[in-house]
């Protein structure tokens, strides 16, 4: 085994050990990276020397006896974080010299642990989209297919853990922007609870629905992953004031006697037999660990697309109004204009195509007389899928469904049709709009050699069930350890 | 039709986005196939149904009223397209 190939929990395991210093680790995945990069894109800023300083200081720290729990372990991250003094893009040219003065919550935690920072992923613009193709900087590829899409808006990071380009990593979840991506590469990715991780540094889409969380090779770094971030923060109102519980026991617990429900609105038409199949498999292989599966129903989920596509639209239209051309970012200021005109020509500019038909279907839905008819009603709707999902789960522990309706579609499919784009993320958006926190875990391939992932659905704050199921999962199958042809 | 192209252009003032021809004819065509999407929540009766706006139901999150340290002048300043070192510079308002 190369050491890019190390899952974290591995590559944590081999530092303690002194088996391989962390300045080892991390000039092999920069060389990973100089190999992989042409081909995957992955990432859009990369910060070799600073990671190689890092490199050192960790090795240094360690052999005078302090180490945290991610002490040297190379790692990208997603570009809507914010990186003191590492420009920071979110995917958008209008911050294409964005540095931040900052380092989000998150990321400050990640570096007290030890991370040594490789660079930023690639992404789709202000993390709207589900393929990267709306990145202003070019898509990346999916290590599996260079030909396919890797998901997004988290794309970038999936296809840079996925290719061992980054030992582990974080993205952020709107609307199924780190399960999606990771249901496409092969990897297991994370969307806390609402409120379990600070937002606090990450770039602001739809404040009501964002959250970030792992990316990683295995279920048990996830859990690793996020006993780092998680964890209040006075700075975010929105950050719930929970002790954070010892993820890495809840691994074990085991899936003996957990009820784990299907619901029947996940597979219906329109779901790809080869998904379909994949995942039904999968569940059978926890039932056949002593879980019990129910058939359940959740009879609001086709109105889950519609509540998405005005409440993130319309929180989207306010939170990008801060891009004005005054305090940073990109400002076009015309000879003779005025200030509208700077505002004006700076928006038009700097934003992409998707960004500006969300901020346009945002502006419009909050728009006086439109209101109610939009923005009041999708709440109203937000509140019946939220009950569809406090009554299941007083019945079972957990829900099983695919990610996605189908595996990783082809580059350059989907780009001239929103709503057939929008349509790849029908079976993440509820749990956002819900709060409620959702894994993707590696569950088998197509034909055509592209991953197909499970994804877990728990109540609010249970990770911990999460993990359990996951890694139950994990010791019991292989699809996890498949490495991409690259 | 759900939005008119004079709808699409006051909206985009609102946004403070200016839009050429071609973008306009575009995203009117695109935004009328979305929010007739949408028309699929008008089945649902919802009266009476309060309104969700945040999925946990955390409410009026206090700290104590402390000074505390925050961004230096150069560092808020540093992003900044135009500046004298003290403010940010912007064009004529008025």
């Amino acid at each position: 085994m190369e050491l890019h190939q190390l899952t974290l929990t591995q590559a944590v395991e081999l530092l303690a050990k002194g088996e391989v210093s962390s300045l080892e680790l991390t000039q092999a995945l920069i060389g990973r990276i100089e190999d992989t990069e042409p081909r995957v894109n992955a990432y859009l800023t990369l910060t070799p020397e600073m990671a190689l300083d890092q490199a050192k200081a960790a090795d240094q720290a360690r052999a005078q006896g302090q180490a945290g729990p991610l002490a040297g372990v190379p790692a990208g991250l997603k570009d809507v974080l914010c990186t003191a003094g590492v420009r920071t893009t979110c995917g958008s040219k209008i911050l294409e010299n964005f540095v931040p003065p900052f380092d989000a919550f998150l990321v400050s935690r990640l570096k007290d642990a030890g991370m040594v920072l490789l660079g930023k992923h690639n992404m789709d613009e202000f993390a709207m989209g589900s393929s990267t193709e709306n990145s202003g900087f070019g898509p990346s590829h999916n290590p599996w297919d260079l030909g396919a899409i890797p998901g997004g808006s988290s794309g970038g990071t999936a296809a840079s853990v996925a290719a061992g380009s980054s030992i582990f990593s974080v993205g952020t979840d709107t609307g199924g922007s780190i399960r999606q991506p990771a249901s496409h590469c092969g990897v297991v990715g994370l969307k806390p609870t609402y409120g379990r991780v600070s937002r606090f540094g990450l770039v602001a889409f739809a404040s009501s629905l964002d959250q970030a969380g792992p990316i990683t090779r295995t279920v048990a770094d996830a859990a690793l992953v996020l006993s780092v971030i998680a964890g209040h923060d006075p700075a975010d109102s929105t950050c719930a004031p929970r002790p954070v519980p010892d993820y890495a026991a809840s691994l074990e617990r085991g899936v003996k006697g957990l009820k784990l429900g299907a619901p029947r609105e996940f597979f219906v038409e329109g779901l790809d037999p080869e998904v379909e199949a994949t995942v039904k498999k999968a569940m059978s292989v926890l039932e056949g660990m002593g879980a019990e599966l129910v058939e359940v129903s959740l009879p609001h989920t086709e109105y889950a697309l519609p509540v998405y596509y005005i409440i993130a639209p319309a929180e989207a239209s306010s939170n990008l109004a801060r891009y004005d051309g005054v305090k940073y970012g990109l400002s076009v200021r015309a000879e003779d204009g005025g200030l509208m005109d700077m505002y004006l020509d700076t928006r038009s500019q700097g934003f992409g195509q998707e960004v500006i038909r969300r901020i346009m279907l945002g502006t419009y839905a909050l728009s006086a007389g439109y209101y109610d008819a939009y923005y009041g009603k999708a709440g109203q709707v937000r509140t019946l899928i939220r009950r569809d999902f406090e009554a299941v789960f007083e019945k079972v522990d957990a829900l099983l469904g695919p990610v996605t309706p189908t595996p990783a579609f082809d580059l350059g499919q989907k780009v001239d049709d929103p709503l057939q784009m929008y349509l790849s993320d029908v079976f993440t958006l509820s749990t956002n709009l819900a709060g409620l926190p959702g894994m993707s875990i590696p569950a088998g391939f197509s034909r055509a050699g592209r991953p197909i992932g499970l994804q877990i659905i728990g109540p609010h704050f249970a990770e911990e069930t999460l993990f359990a199921v996951g890694h139950a999962y994990q010791l019991a199958t292989e699809h996890h350890l498949r490495q991409p042809p690259l | 039709m759900k939005i008119s192209p004079s709808e699409v252009a006051h909206v985009a003032v609102l946004a403070r986005l200016r839009l050429s021809e071609e973008m306009s004819q575009k995203l009117t065509g695109q935004l009328n196939d979305i929010l007739t999407a949408m028309d699929k929540l008008a089945e649902l009766d919802t009266s009476g149904v309060p309104g969700t706006n945040h999925a946990l139901e955390l409410n009026g999150a206090m700290r104590p009223d402390q000074a505390r340290p925050c961004l230096g002048h150069g560092q808020a300043l540093a992003n900044a397209p135009d500046s004298d070192g003290q403010s940010f510079i912007v064009p004529r308002v008025i």
